[in-house]
């Protein structure tokens, strides 16, 4: 090792707290351990506790801190009007609410009090897929406001 | 499984290294196969005839655990003397109906008591009326409604145990038809079919049988490609039926396992977002089946098996769901669920988008125009609606469409003229946000929060909280009664100053709280009457204490191999499902090399490393009084306690759509005619007639090659969470097409240079790899050729290429309603042509194939 090399030191001895988490990929569910200095992330690594993997990571779990740091990620809402050929700003804010008037409409345009004669109480004008990225709390308030909504055409990879 | 599940593979070398026999059945030859000690090229497709051919090989050389099979299977059972087989139908089962493609499964019973008990006759009764109900075939509409998968947990109720053989001699026994069906899946046949060879079927299944007994036992891994057939569920069942006869199922070493691709693709199946199930696999309510709370739990209620407490754990999601307004004298607001008419599921979705039937769409962290069968048929769905909101880390094909699809380079769309209003909300990513995963082997695994996401992005916890409050705001003080789920339903979460909901609350709320609003320690404290919420009864029990179990952490070198406190894992922190099974009827272990849960007589318990899936103090003698129900009509030797019947199902007396037994019929495209039977294809395989969904004719010239999709390492799905990357694009820089030498030279593919492939749908490019990891396989007299194409990329990324799932069609397996990613093709050297010459040349190829123009639109199946 040369004197340099010496004095060097990995980025994780210098992380601020180090954060238990699991791998986003496959569902193998291989355990991670995740640094953070001042607010940001600097390494994802692989936790050797874990009786699943041992400290292993591949390499997409091996790159996920790409993932999380990634310049190309979006971060700011992006709005596409009808018709248009261009990405438009738009407030967070103004666009869950117009999201909101957008349900209430369809939904009520598309109600089936009944359907050919029995009682559906349901709405054929909603569709959701996705759901297999996310954590079970999620997935577990999207089932239940769809529901509720009377939307049943709720679906993810799971049937890909 | 070293490609796609690189870090579970560890343990199959592991296993190697102690002496393990590793087979490896793929298409093509991959690093699984590097270390595997055998290798089997499979034509895709044809698993049904290679396990089939498997399964006659223990069958006719009773190599079966014969001790476990008579005990723990329904191969002693008596069938209907009304059953007709495959061989006797040249293909079909008894009871199809030609016309509507479906079955009808009464003569697929257990032969019927000569002197029925009440019970019994009132259980066939229910049955036999939900089988008519509403003047048409209940089993269909059951099946249009995928309710085969509301038994994602345990299995259909059958009326009664039937009169069992155990000598197995009885000609209508399970042991025997068996025998029969699959005595036609010989070596040859397998060879024919496979393009396996008989010594290669013989080292495998010899090393399969010298594995299974009282003193070893053999797992089953397979990748999800196995549910990606129009007879997926049927390939899987054909697994079961081996393991079963080998004795395989609820010991260590044993099972199948799958291993599924997504994070928490098994806990957004538990808690579903699916169109047809509830959290915990309750069934979705069906318009004419279930009109009311006692008819939705009909099926299950009160049987035998721990399905009989279904009423507990279906009041108790009410509860959870709509909390003081849901009280007995409105059955719990059963009212409130809307109701399914049949099949709502992903593609039969896209068709009523592209048809103008569906106009809003949530994409949450998936994107069907790069992962989904058909791009085209995902994005003329995509362009055809008023709104669709788009939730995810990166820029995917999904949200630009509009802008930049293939549909818009070839003309067939134009973005001026394309309706559709996006919203693009940017996600939080898994180290932004708390929550938990639910991985492959059912284990929660919770995730601490790192870091606050970047910019807008939120998690969608927050995002749907946040939708929901608005929703509720905007239609507060409606009187319409449509609107009372809205309003009436529980949706108070203890949220931050930002508005971000506290994901342990949530948790809590899967869990389920008892009368004292504490919450419950496992899913046997539910009641029927009100008392209990629980928003997912499997889950019950991750919570409890007040303490989050699946947040557990304690290192694996501090505790017994069987590592129960590390996450949760459903049902009940069990690690091994039906693990009664590893014991002998007696409750003593099989052999003391496999022992993990046996009966303890002194302590009158069942004990062991793992938790005992089994009443725990109910001895191996116990025999159940006549009439009994729910768990005490368990006998102390029937470890499939959720089946009705106790039993591992070697025959399937009701549950699936296309048959009690496993049978080999061709993908809806095949290089040739099926060499079993007069029937070429699934018979009850759901079609989906739509102009952008046609098919290649079966044996064409035309389209002379097989292709298969799968994975690569580097990759994830589609490719939004890699393709993005640069450390994993540098890796796995483009698309590509892997072909054999002869294949190469047949079509004078250059390795290194450009193809383009050909279906029905649309051509793609690749650049071309040329190479012995794809074998041309003997079949009979004929050479068939496949191609292999990781189905990764898209147009957008660090990478983009052509998207292989382009090629593909959409033939669905009528149980699950999922595609067959097998089809044909074929393959010239160069790139494709571009704009509207695109659509010129594949218009070609589809006239010279007489495909037929779809100009109705229609479902069946």
């Amino acid at each position: 090792m040369s004197r340099r090399s010496d004095t060097l030191e990995p980025r994780t001895v210098e992380a601020d707290k180090v954060v238990d988490s699991v791998c986003p990929y496959c569902a193998v569910g291989c355990a991670q351990k995740v640094f953070v200095k001042d607010g940001k992330v600097t390494q994802i690594e692989g936790n050797p506790a874990s009786p699943i993997s041992r400290g292993r990571l591949c390499p997409k779990g091996s790159a996920s801190k790409q993932l999380v740091t990634s310049p190309t990620r979006v971060t700011k809402v992006r709005y596409r009007r009808p018709y248009a050929t261009e990405w438009e700003d738009l407030d967070l804010e103004t666009a869950v609410d117009m999201i909101a008037d957008r349900v209430i409409k369809t939904r009520r345009q598309f109600w089936q009090e009944e359907t050919d004669g029995k009682r559906t109480r349901r709405t054929l004008g909603i569709a959701s897929l996705g759901g297999a990225t996310l954590d079970n709390e999620e997935n577990y308030l999207m089932k239940k406001l769809y529901t509720a909504m009377g939307a049943i055409q709720i679906e993810n990879q799971a049937r890909i | 499984m070293a490609e796609a599940h690189p870090v579970g593979f560890q343990w199959v070398v592991e296993a190697k290294r102690r002496g393990a026999t590793i087979i490896h059945v793929d298409p093509r030859f991959t690093r699984t196969s590097a270390l595997a000690d055998v290798h089997v090229p499979i034509r895709a497709g044809s698993d049904i005839a290679f396990l089939g051919g498997l399964v006659n090989h223990v069958l006719s050389n009773d190599a079966d655990f014969r001790e476990y099979v008579v005990a723990y299977t329904n191969a002693a059972n008596i069938v209907d003397s009304d059953f007709q087989d495959t061989e006797d139908l040249d293909g079909l089962f008894s009871g199809y109906d030609p016309e509507s493609g479906h079955y009808d499964p009464t003569t697929w019973r257990y032969e019927p008591p000569e002197d029925p008990t009440s019970d019994e006759q009132e259980l066939q009764q229910e049955l036999e009326h939900e089988e008519h109900e509403g003047g048409s075939d209940g089993h269909a509409q059951a099946h249009l409604a995928a309710q085969s998968e509301a038994r994602g947990s345990g299995g259909a109720a059958v009326p009664w145990k039937g009169r069992r053989d155990e000598t197995l001699q009885h000609p209508r026994c399970v042991y025997q038809i068996l025998k029969r069906h699959f005595s036609r899946y010989t070596p040859e046949m397998v060879q024919e079919v496979c393009g396996i060879s008989p010594e290669q079927l013989r080292q495998v299944a010899e090393s399969l049988v010298a594995n299974s007994g009282r003193e070893r036992t053999a797992a089953f891994c397979y990748a999800v490609g196995w549910t990606q057939h129009t007879t997926g569920a049927q390939m899987i069942r054909t697994a079961s039926i081996l393991q079963l006869l080998l004795g395989n199922i609820g010991r260590p070493g044993g099972g199948i396992m799958a291993l599924r691709g997504h994070a928490s693709i098994q806990g957004s199946t538990d808690i579903p977002t699916l169109f047809n199930i509830l959290p915990g696999y309750l069934p979705m309510r069906h318009a004419d089946q279930h009109q009311s709370l006692d008819q939705w739990l009909a099926d299950d209620e009160g049987k035998a098996g721990f399905w009989g407490e279904s009423r507990s754990y279906a009041v108790s999601l009410l509860k959870s769901y709509w909390g003081d307004a849901a009280t007995p004298d409105n059955d719990f607001c059963f009212d409130y669920l809307p109701r399914v008419t049949g099949d709502h599921s992903s593609y039969t979705t896209v068709k009523a988008q592209i048809e103008g039937r569906c106009k809003g769409y949530f994409l949450v962290g998936e994107n069907p125009a790069v992962g989904s069968a058909n791009g085209k048929m995902q994005r003329l769905g995509l362009a055809n609606l008023d709104w669709l909101v788009v939730r995810d880390l990166q820029m995917i094909e999904s949200a630009t469409f509009w802008k930049d699809g293939p549909e818009i380079e070839t003309g067939e769309l134009v973005t001026e003229e394309i309706g559709t209003e996006v919203f693009f909300l940017p996600a939080a990513s898994h180290v932004e946000k708390a929550g938990s995963f639910t991985q492959t082997q059912r284990m929660l695994q919770w995730r601490d929060k790192a870091v606050e996401p970047p910019g807008d992005a939120r998690s969608e916890l927050q995002f749907y909280f946040q939708l929901g409050k608005r929703i509720r705001q905007k239609l507060a003080g409606s009187t319409d009664e449509m609107d009372r789920p809205l309003l009436d339903l529980t949706w108070d979460y203890p949220a931050d100053e930002l508005g971000d909901p506290e994901p342990e609350t949530v948790l809590r709320e899967i869990n389920g709280t008892g009368p004292d609003g504490a919450a419950l320690s496992a899913y046997t404290e539910l009641k029927a009457d009100g008392s209990t919420a629980c928003g997912c009864w499997i889950y019950c029990g991750v919570y409890a204490d007040e303490t989050n179990m699946a947040r557990r952490r304690k290192p694996h070198w501090e505790q017994n191999q069987v590592a129960p406190e590390w996450g949760w894992v459903w049902p009940a922190n069990r690690r091994i499902l039906y693990n009664r099974a590893s014991a002998a009827p007696d409750g003593s272990p099989w052999s003391e090399r496999k022992r993990y849960i046996w009966w303890d007589a002194d302590e009158g318990k069942w004990t062991g490393d793992d938790v005992p899936d089994f009443i725990p103090d109910r001895s191996p003698d116990y025999v159940p009084e006549d009439g009994a129900k729910g768990p005490a009509a368990i006998r102390g030797t029937d470890p499939f306690i959720m089946q009705t019947d106790g039993k591992g199902w070697l025959f399937a007396t009701v549950g699936l759509a296309d048959g009690p037994m496993p049978t080999h019929y061709e993908p809806p495209e095949s290089p040739l005619p099926n060499p079993l039977y007069q029937q070429q294809n699934n018979p009850t395989r759901r079609s989906l007639a739509t102009a952008s969904n046609p098919l290649n004719p079966s044996y064409t010239e035309v389209f002379p090659y097989v292709f298969t999709t799968y994975r690569l390492t580097e990759h994830h799905t589609a490719g939004g969470m890699s393709r993005t990357l640069p450390y994993l694009t540098e890796l796995q820089p483009e698309p590509f097409c892997e072909v054999s030498p002869r294949l190469a030279a047949e079509r004078g593919l250059e390795h290194l240079g450009w193809a383009t492939i050909v279906t029905s749908r649309t051509a793609i490019e690749a650049r071309v790899l040329v190479t012995d990891r794809v074998r041309s396989l003997r079949l009979g007299d004929r050479t068939i050729e496949q191609i292999g194409l990781p189905y990764h990329w898209g147009p957008n990324g660090l990478v983009p290429g052509d998207s292989p799932n382009d090629l593909v069609n959409v033939t669905m397996d009528p149980n699950v309603y999922i595609q067959d990613k097998v089809g044909t093709c074929d393959i010239r050297p160069g790139r494709r042509p571009r704009g509207s010459a695109l659509t010129a040349y594949v218009e070609e190829y589809r006239r010279r194939a007489g495909v037929e123009e779809t100009t109705t639109e229609g479902t069946q199946g």
